[in-house]
């Protein structure tokens, strides 16, 4: 198996000419596997964004409970996408089944189900395309690889669109460019119009809406949860940070995923976050403000519909243009700055009543944030380290031997790849990296993004994740690696999982925490342990007293 | 001549038919990309398999003890607990490997000497199979306790949000004991 970009002459000697006629795969019925998928969505919480068709049902019963015009609804919403999406079409027509995509899905590799091979998870939403929508499959059907939207249909597409994390490590390898992840964001909107969402992203997302966050944290419990993250870094340093919070008139708002507020281990990144901030502001003025209402960085909306994205995403301009700020510093998450990257600037945008983003202790411009004016903490970190202008003690994490997990929306989604390991040789003394088919643009996903977090789904994840989970059995193996670093709440969130079954040996860290435990705040206490209160290196028999 | 020592002769054909019987348990799409190997990150199912088969096949013949046999069939049994594939599938690869000595060494074992030893070692293959059903349930258990843990979890910082925990201090008061 290539796992190298093919070069054209390979592509051109393993093509079929022949259109696709689904000989194999259409025989094959779906069959909804407990373990395999999350549960139906929560009607109240349908009801509650406005979305059609919110009714209780339950995807191992036969009857799903659909409106009687459901297949026209699908109809008119697939014309309307392609209509509107130029590029939805353009994928719709131009994949020539090179097969260049088909091994390189975490989900097909860990399940071995063909139907998770990208080209043939596209194919589901292609074969009802030709049907409805081109002259040859209208006349020819099967032959042209055409078929029409029945029920069972419709069930594989909901079980194999939940399948797909929108990772993009496919569309890596396709010579025509084809993001198979747009394909299963528009076969999910479609979803969505019939009510068929799962709970882990519906529920979530009304509570985004109403109260500002996926779990639905009051304003009052979020701060209270900084503040006793606060009390914890007193407790290690000796130094009681104070966060300022929806702050009128100050430089900078700072947006993360609520994960970080609330599961470990993202919780220990947060923590650093707000040593970081004390650290600047102690020692160069740097004026941050946290918002209660803004306290999302996350975007379920983007896993349900483009309309929703948009909805749950104006918050943050929103929050920014009230506190009048100058510009945005994000977190580290995921999908957010997929959203941001990609979208938010055309969905929200333009955000012209914000500055262009400067960094007000080194002077760098960050060119790639002009349009949207949110910064990547890392790229902000970076540039301080880079500037001298943080005092670290590395050798606070030498008792960890680090790799890196690039997350999937940050590293392909944007290019962020040099900044989180520059953070990290600057914090670290010993990271290793794993093979470079796992890592950067070609990273694996950890089989839990888009959505998929749920418990129910375990499987799903422990197979979806081996990819990844295997690379890092290799560096454990090799350099005693112990320690996986990531920069995004999902992954923070699934990781620790799929390594329990994986590889227990390992844990895994934000790229701040290890900031936090080598960044020497000043005036504090000699410090005997770090951020998760274990003792720091040569601290193992220190009196906790 | 003993029949480990003729095993241990045709082992790279053996493990190798093992193999492809193994990935045959898959669909035929899939098998035809996993029997390509490749790169061992790329194609992590198939390098799995080959080396717990491997290893596990010279276990059979080095007279490995059970907790050998489990941690070299543990990375292969692993991954077929989580996909698509009944207990019983997911194990049941074990016997494939006394029908396939069985063709190899056909003509061989027509020699009454070394016919006696194969019972003996069809018995090790039984008891492998068992060993297999072990690692394949602890897996299973272990999927259980992450969803059980998750769950868990979740009610806890449901309670914790809602004010509804009130931990014990680790400075005390302490109730007298009794």
């Amino acid at each position: 198996m290539a796992d190298e970009t093919p070069k054209p002459d390979e592509l051109l000697s393993k093509m079929n000419h022949r259109p696709d006629t689904g000989q194999d795969w259409m025989q094959v019925p779906v069959n909804i596997r407990k373990g395999m998928y999350c549960y139906a969505s929560n009607p109240k919480s349908v009801a509650y964004l406005g979305l059609p068709n919110a009714r209780p049902w339950n995807p191992l019963e036969e009857d799903w409970k659909l409106p009687e015009n459901w297949q026209e609804i699908l109809f008119e919403g697939f014309r309307d996408r392609l209509e509107k999406f130029r590029s939805f079409k353009v994928f719709m027509d131009i994949c020539v089944r090179c097969g260049a995509c088909a091994d390189k899905c975490h989900f097909f590799i860990g399940t071995g189900d063909p139907k998770n091979m990208p080209v043939l998870r596209a194919e589901l939403l292609r074969s009802v395309y030709r049907h409805d929508f081109t002259r040859a499959g209208k006349i020819l059907g099967k032959i042209a690889g055409a078929r029409p939207m029945t029920l069972d249909v419709l069930k594989e597409w909901w079980y194999y669109f939940f399948q797909c994390t929108e990772c993009r490590r496919c569309s890596v390898f396709c010579p025509y460019g084809i993001d198979t992840a747009e394909i299963t964001i528009m076969g999910r909107e479609l979803l969505n119009l019939l009510g068929l969402n799962i709970d882990w992203i519906a529920t979530p997302v009304a509570n985004c809406y109403r109260t500002g966050n996926h779990l639905g944290i009051q304003p009052h419990a979020f701060k209270d949860m900084l503040d006793f993250f606060c009390e914890d870094i007193e407790e290690i340093t000796g130094i009681l940070p104070e966060p300022q919070f929806n702050k009128k008139g100050a430089d900078i708002l700072f947006v993360t995923p609520s994960g970080d507020v609330f599961a470990d281990p993202g919780t220990y990144t947060c923590m650093g976050y707000l040593m970081l901030f004390h650290f600047l502001k102690e020692k160069y003025g740097f004026d941050i403000t946290w918002s209660t209402y803004a306290s999302e960085g996350g975007n379920f909306g983007f896993f349900t519909s483009h309309e929703t994205m948009k909805r749950l995403n104006a918050k943050m301009y929103a929050e920014a243009k009230r506190l009048g700020v100058k510009w945005i510093l994000g977190g580290e998450c995921g999908h957010m700055w997929r959203v941001i990257n990609q979208y938010m600037d055309t969905v929200n945008g333009p955000a012209d009543f914000l500055e262009e983003p400067v960094s007000p202790i080194t002077g760098t411009k960050f060119e790639n944030a002009k349009s949207t004016k949110v910064v990547h903490i890392c790229e902000f970190t970076a540039d301080l380290i880079k500037h001298g202008k943080l005092d670290l003690d590395v050798s606070r994490n030498d008792n960890k031997v680090l790799t890196l997990h690039d997350s999937c929306n940050t590293s392909r989604g944007m290019g962020i790849l040099e900044e989180p390991r520059y953070i990290i040789q600057n914090c670290c003394r010993q990271f290793y990296e794993m093979p470079a088919n796992t890592i950067r643009e070609q990273t694996f996903c950890c089989g839990s993004g888009a959505g998929l977090n749920a418990g129910e789904d375990m499987e799903l994840r422990m197979a979806g994740g081996f990819p990844r989970a295997n690379a890092v059995r290799h560096v454990h193996a090799k350099h005693g690696v112990n320690m996986m670093a990531c920069i995004c709440a999902i992954d923070r969130a699934a990781l620790p999982t799929l390594m329990q079954y994986w590889v227990p040996e390992v844990d895994i860290t934000g790229v701040h925490e290890l900031v936090g435990n080598a960044l020497i705040l000043p005036g504090e206490n000699k410090r005997t342990t770090d951020l998760r209160s274990e003792p720091l290196p040569g601290m193992e028999d220190a009196d906790e007293g | 001549m003993r029949l480990e020592k003729l095993l241990s002769d045709r082992k790279g054909e053996i493990v190798d038919r093992w193999f492809n019987a193994v990935i045959d348990t898959y669909a035929p799409e899939t098998a035809r990309i996993f029997k390509s190997r490749g790169n061992r990150f790329a194609n992590p199912v198939a390098a799995s398999t080959l080396d717990s088969l491997q290893e596990v096949f010279s276990g059979l013949l080095q007279a490995a003890d059970t907790t050998q046999l489990a941690t070299a069939l543990d990375p292969l049994v692993r991954i077929r607990a989580v996909q698509n594939f009944t207990p019983s599938q997911a194990t049941g690869f074990i016997f494939t490997l006394k029908t396939i000595i069985r063709n190899i060494l056909r003509h061989e074992l027509r020699t009454p000497r070394l016919a006696d030893q194969l019972p003996p070692f069809e018995k090790k293959i039984d008891d492998l199979a068992l060993t297999a059903f072990d690692v394949y349930m602890q897996c299973r258990e272990k999927i259980y306790d992450l969803k059980a843990g998750q769950e868990r979890n979740s009610v806890y910082r449901a309670f914790a949000r809602a004010g509804l925990i009130s931990e014990i201090s680790e400075d005390g008061p302490y109730p007298e004991s009794n």
